[in-house]
C-alpha cells in the first residue's frame, strides 16, 4: 500500500511545524541543515512566492478529480481546506507537482443521516459545519466535544475532517476520535470504492492506507449504542494548540449500569492514534466508578510509551494519559448513566 | 500563469498570477492592499486574516486563484470612506487596543465575523474567538475591551437606548 503523505518528515521537523514560538526560524534552521533545499538561496522574483511551482487543476467533478489523481499518483495532492497542506507547501516540506482542488465540488460537502443516529460526513465538510450541526451535537457528541479543540476559528472555517484524517498528524485529536467512534472511511479511485476501518487507516505519522490514486471521500460514523456516554479531553499549552495529550472515551452500559463496551483512544502518544486496549478491556463487566476509572488510568499509563516533544516530555505525556483517561472515564460514565435514565 | 478575477471590498480586480501565489501575497503585491499583514505564513499568527464570503480565513493558507468567484473583504474595506473608522475600529482607538498595529487588521477581520454572529458576547467568548490571532504588544486586555465596547455600542445603537 503506497503511503499518501509527506515522506521523510522527521519528528523534529514535525515538532518544528507545531512549535508556536520562533517557528519559522527553528524550522528553517532544521531545513538548511538537513535534507531540503536551503530557503535563502531563492532568486528574488518581482513578487515573492513561497511554495514550489505546481500545476493546478480545479476539479470539475469527482470523476475528473479521481482521473487526475490516477494519472499523477503520488505527484498530485488533493486540496480541500488546505490548513495542513498549504503550511507544509509554504515551508516546502511538501512539493506536490500537481494540486487537484476539490473545493469546487459542493456535492462532497455535507452531513447526512444514515439509519438511526449514524451519519455520513462528506470529504469537503468543514469543522465549522460540524461545530454548528445540531445533528452532530445530538448523535455524535464525542466528535462535537473534540472539534472545538482543533486549532482556531479561522482554521475551522476552512479545514475539513477528511483532510485532517488524510494528513494523519499524530498530534491531531480527530484520528483518535475516529478510533473511538469506530469510524469507517470511504475511499474512492478510478478502480472503485473501498471502506477502511479507522483502526486500519492510520499507518504511521503522516501516512495512511490511501493508495496513490485514492481520495478519502466520506467518513461513516456509526450510531452510538443506547445507554452510552462519551468524553473527549485534552491538555494543550494554549487553546487551539496541538494536544500535549488527548483521550477519547466511549462507554456503553447495560440495563443494570454495568459496562458492556469500553473504547479508549489517545493522540500524540506515538506515530498513529493509539487505542488503550488494556484499560478498555479492564472496564468490561465492571461498574465504572471512581476506583475503576483510576485502575483503568493506571493500565493506560502502562500501555503507552510516548516520544515526548517540544511541549511535553515523555514522562509528562505518560502522566497525562493517566490523568485524562481517568477524567474522561468519569465524565463518560456519568453521561452514560444519564443517557440510561439513571442519576449521573 | 492564469488570469483571475478577484472581488475585494466590492471592487473587481483582474490579474495574472501563478497558481502558487498565496492570496496574502496577491492582496499585498498584486492588488496593493497592504493592510493585510504577513507574520508567519504557516497559519498560526492570524496577521493575514481576511473575510472570505463573510468568514475569517488565513490568507496565507489559500492560493489567489482559489479566491476567484468569492467575496473578499480586507481591513481596507471596513470603514465607509477615507478618514473614517467603522464601529470596531473606533472602539480600538478609544480603548488604545493597538500599539504597533501589526496584528490589528487580522484581529479586526476576525472580530468583524465574530461580532456579526455574537452581538452580545461574554469576555470569555471574545478571548476564545481571539485565540487564532497573536499580539506581541498589548497583552490582549485592551483588545478584549475594544470588542466588548464595540458590541455594546452596536447594541445600544440598534435599540436606540442611551
Amino acid at each position: 500500500m503506497v503511503a499518501q503523505g509527506i515522506v521523510q518528515v522527521s519528528l523534529v521537523i514535525a515538532n518544528g511545524l507545531r512549535a508556536q514560538h520562533n517557528t519559522a526560524l527553528q524550522v528553517r534552521g532544521v531545513m538548511t541543515a538537513g535534507a531540503h533545499a536551503p530557503l535563502r538561496r531563492q532568486p528574488r522574483a518581482p513578487v515573492r512566492m513561497k511554495p514550489a511551482p505546481f500545476e493546478y487543476f480545479a476539479a470539475e467533478s469527482l470523476a475528473h478529480a479521481l482521473d487526475l489523481k490516477a494519472r499523477h499518483g503520488d505527484e498530485a495532492r488533493f486540496l480541500a481546506g488546505g490548513q495542513s497542506l498549504i503550511p507544509a507547501m509554504n515551508f516546502r516540506l511538501a512539493q506536490p507537482a500537481v494540486l487537484i482542488d476539490i473545493n469546487p465540488l459542493p456535492q462532497l460537502d455535507g452531513i447526512e443521516a444514515e439509519g438511526a443516529g449514524g451519519m455520513l460526513i462528506g470529504a469537503l465538510t468543514r469543522y465549522r459545519s460540524l461545530e454548528r450541526s445540531a445533528q452532530v451535537a445530538r448523535h455524535q457528541p464525542l466528535l462535537a466535544e473534540a472539534v472545538p479543540n482543533v486549532a482556531h476559528p479561522q482554521v475551522r472555517n476552512r479545514g475539513t475532517l477528511a483532510g485532517n484524517l488524510a494528513h494523519a498528524d499524530p498530534a491531531s485529536e480527530l484520528p483518535a476520535v475516529m478510533l473511538a467512534s469506530r469510524a469507517i472511511l470511504r475511499v474512492q479511485s478510478v478502480r472503485g470504492e473501498r471502506r477502511i476501518a479507522a483502526q486500519d487507516f492510520f499507518i504511521n505519522l503522516f501516512t495512511t492506507a490511501l493508495a496513490a490514486d485514492e481520495m478519502l471521500t466520506a467518513i461513516e460514523l456509526p450510531a452510538l449504542p443506547a445507554r452510552s456516554g462519551c468524553a473527549f479531553i485534552e491538555v494543550s499549552r494554549r487553546r487551539g494548540d496541538y494536544a500535549m495529550m488527548g483521550v477519547a472515551a466511549v462507554l456503553v452500559l447495560d440495563a443494570a449500569g454495568v459496562c458492556v463496551e469500553a473504547r479508549l483512544a489517545c493522540c500524540n502518544a506515538g506515530p498513529t492514534p493509539m487505542p488503550l486496549a488494556a484499560a478498555a478491556a479492564a472496564l468490561r463487566g465492571a461498574r465504572v466508578d471512581a476506583a475503576a476509572a483510576a485502575d483503568a488510568a493506571e493500565l493506560a499509563r502502562g500501555e503507552v510509551d510516548p516520544p515526548g516533544n517540544l511541549h511535553a516530555s515523555a514522562a509528562f505525556q505518560t502522566h497525562l494519559v493517566g490523568v485524562l483517561t481517568r477524567r474522561a472515564l468519569v465524565a463518560a460514565a456519568g453521561r452514560a448513566r444519564a443517557n440510561s435514565g439513571a442519576a449521573p | 500563469m492564469k488570469t483571475i478575477n478577484l472581488v475585494v471590498n466590492g471592487k473587481s480586480y483582474t490579474r495574472e498570477v501563478e497558481p502558487r501565489m498565496l492570496l496574502s501575497d496577491c492582496l499585498r503585491h498584486a492588488l496593493g492592499l497592504t493592510g493585510t499583514h504577513v507574520g508567519c505564513e504557516h497559519g498560526v499568527c492570524g496577521a493575514c486574516t481576511i473575510l472570505f464570503d463573510g468568514q475569517a480565513v488565513r490568507a496565507c493558507l489559500m492560493f489567489a486563484s482559489q479566491a476567484q468567484g468569492h467575496v473578499l473583504r480586507t481591513v481596507e474595506g471596513l470603514a465607509s470612506g477615507a478618514g473614517q473608522l467603522d464601529g470596531l475600529q473606533q472602539a480600538f482607538r478609544d480603548t488604545h487596543a493597538l500599539q504597533c498595529g501589526f496584528c490589528t487588521p487580522g484581529i479586526l477581520m476576525t472580530m468583524t465575523e465574530f461580532l456579526a454572529e455574537h452581538p452580545a458576547p461574554t469576555e470569555a467568548q471574545v478571548r476564545e474567538a481571539l485565540s487564532g490571532n497573536l499580539c506581541r504588544c498589548t497583552g490582549y486586555q485592551k483588545i478584549v475591551e475594544a470588542v466588548m465596547l464595540a458590541a455594546s455600542r452596536s447594541r445600544h445603537a440598534a435599540t436606540g437606548a442611551a
